[in-house]
């Protein structure tokens, strides 16, 4: 017994990967997400629409942290805000008496905004795009990009790994096939698949829990595909930096993890600390989630949602070209075309 | 046109697995890399496959897509069958009315009935001799196979070399690694590497007559150093002895009085 616990620990010793895995991934996590694992928004973005007296404002309390103002305006203009998503809640001071117009996609924000708004009387409030705040219509186009990720980064990364340990690929830098012939050859199906895994997930939301699908299809499916390519990028990445698919299996886990806990899905970027925000910003999932939360749910139009869409076409083309430049090197050793 | 190799390196950190190969290989001959472990016949066959960068000396090979290739235990889709396996290759190497040929291949190699079965369940000489299938399938210039017979029953080696010998009948330059150098003598040439040079090249009866002193058999070794088995007997080399007195040399002699003799000179 002896000889085998000395041999599992120089095993052990050896993988360097398994040993991140196990003693500094959990201590790096505990700390990332003890800060972005809040469900209280202690700050609600708010936005004041027209010119409210100072009481009003004073009543609004602490807990709205006004980002934006906008004197001259009226509530037309105050949901243009909210559907944007310039801001979380928007006082509307126009006539009397104020109107309170809360984002219901924004769940925390909007829970909390309800109870902090007390002080406010004779206020009339609203609460768009999720009257009765379902944390299903919030969760389903949140869950498709989980879906499009695990999808991307295991099947692919999976498969390309399976290509290499059964000597397959080393094979195709023989054959006729060109390296973009294989990579794209490879991708396209499990692009095709992940596809039609988003539109199955999205009508399954739609009937089953009754997720409203109020946007572009077309905006749905940018967002869709750019994250997509986004995803597979990362899967053909996994599997460049993996010997096996046990190695391809603890990468992806140490590329899903953070994404789940930190994008916004479960806990709301609003109650994370500015460092774990920052993390957040630079998650493709973190840019999907707005994104289809604000088509679905929103029905925002292209001019609203291009700052997402950009930062995720900036990654798909960044984190596609790095992982076809290595599937490349591998796929044509002595650099030949 | 000949294929080979001039000067060939290549470097895996700061080992040189080849360290300056020179090799001719001739179409329609089977060439036979033989070697101690490490001594670089996989990388050899990966280097003139182009499945490796090399990091000096050339390569002499046939454009893209006229090598066939098999990696020592890869060479096929084990999720396919073995008429999905053929299939793919076809596609690939585009080649039109190959189904005769692949029925004819298969026929040979004893595997006709088994084309609707997943190459991943056949067993280990079949999975070798569907690999080979594969690899000759498109005809190609130059045919390199990495170890196609290790772990093979006899039969199936017999009908893997069947294979190769159509291979090179039809005009392939052919090239096999292979631990076996009972296989290694039906071959034209054999390549002998050792620590990643070539120690001796040319038919197997010029290596074998290279072969300097006498080696014959004992029931106990004199010199262990050099000596080795072969079934209950020992054979013992004798350095300064005379070849007449020796008997029937083997190419498993020669081949291991060349190590012996390389391991005694200082690598310069």
């Amino acid at each position: 017994m002896q000889a085998m616990i000395v041999k599992e620990f120089r095993q052990m010793r050896r993988d360097r990967r398994t040993m991140a895995l196990m003693f500094v991934v959990p201590v790096l996590m505990l700390a990332v997400f003890g800060y972005a694992a809040r469900f209280d928004v202690a700050r609600i973005p708010t936005a004041v629409v027209g010119s409210p007296s100072p009481e009003v404002l004073r009543a609004l309390g602490p807990a709205f942290d006004v980002v934006r103002r906008q004197p001259s305006g009226d509530e037309a203009a105050a949901r243009r805000l909210l559907r944007d998503s310039k801001a979380h809640v928007v006082l509307v001071a126009g006539g009397p008496p104020p109107a309170v117009l809360i984002d219901g996609t924004e769940l925390f924000s909007a829970q909390s905004a309800l109870r902090h708004l007390g002080g406010l009387p004779d206020t009339r409030v609203d609460v768009l795009y999720n009257a009765n705040l379902s944390t299903a219509a919030v969760m389903v186009p949140s869950i498709t990009g989980f879906i499009l990720l695990f999808v991307g980064l295991f099947i692919t990364g999976l498969g390309v790994v399976r290509e290499r340990e059964q000597g397959t690929l080393e094979q195709f830098a023989v054959t006729p096939l060109r390296p973009a012939d294989v990579i794209v050859g490879k991708i396209v199906p499990y692009f095709v698949i992940a596809f039609l895994n988003l539109v199955i997930a999205t009508l399954a939301g739609l009937w089953l829990f009754g997720v409203p699908f109020r946007g572009s299809v077309v905006l749905f499916a940018a967002f869709g595909l750019v994250f997509l390519f986004t995803v597979l990028g990362f899967g053909v990445l996994v599997s460049t930096a993996s010997r096996t698919q046990g190695e391809a299996v603890q990468l992806a886990i140490l590329v899903i993890l953070p994404q789940v806990m930190v994008s916004g899905m479960f806990f709301p970027l609003q109650a994370m600390p500015a460092g774990i925000r920052w993390i957040a910003s630079v998650m493709p999932l973190t840019y999907y989630i707005v994104g289809m939360r604000s088509v679905l749910l929103k029905a925002a139009p292209f001019a609203a949602l291009r700052f997402p869409l950009a930062v995720l076409v900036v990654m798909a083309v960044a984190v596609f070209a790095l992982s076809v430049l290595r599937f490349r090197r591998e796929l044509a050793p002595a650099g030949g075309a | 046109m000949s294929w080979g190799a001039t000067g060939l390196v290549v470097r895996f950190g700061s080992t040189a697995a080849l360290a300056g190969v020179d090799l001719t290989i001739e179409p329609g001959r089977i060439h036979a890399v033989i070697g101690g472990d490490g001594s670089g016949k996989t990388t050899l066959l990966r280097a003139l496959a182009e499945a490796i960068p090399v990091d000096g000396g050339s390569v002499r090979r046939p454009g893209p897509g006229r090598i066939g290739y098999v990696s020592i235990g890869g060479g096929l889709f084990p999720d396919l069958t073995v008429d999905e396996n053929l299939d793919f290759v076809a596609r690939v190497y585009g080649l039109s009315a190959w189904r005769d040929r692949a029925g004819e291949l298969l026929h040979r190699a004893g595997l006709a009935a088994v084309g609707g079965r997943p190459a991943g369940v056949l067993s280990g000489g079949q999975q070798r001799k569907l690999a080979g299938i594969l690899a000759l399938l498109p005809e190609p210039e130059l045919l390199v196979l990495d170890e196609v017979t290790t772990g093979v029953d006899p039969r199936s080696r017999m009908e893997i070399w069947r294979l190769v010998m159509v291979a090179a009948a039809a005009g392939s330059a052919v090239v096999v690694a292979t631990a076996y150098l009972d296989e290694a003598e039906r071959a034209g040439h054999v390549v002998l590497l050792h620590e990643g040079r070539v120690l001796a090249f040319g038919s197997p009866q010029s290596i074998v007559d290279a072969v300097t002193g006498t080696v014959e058999d004992v029931a106990t070794p004199a010199d262990p150093d050099l000596a080795w088995r072969r079934g209950a007997q020992w054979r013992q080399w004798r350095p300064a002895g005379s070849p007449a007195a020796g008997g029937r040399l083997r190419l498993e002699d020669a081949a291991i009085i060349s190590e012996l003799l390389a391991e005694r000179v200082p690598r310069p």
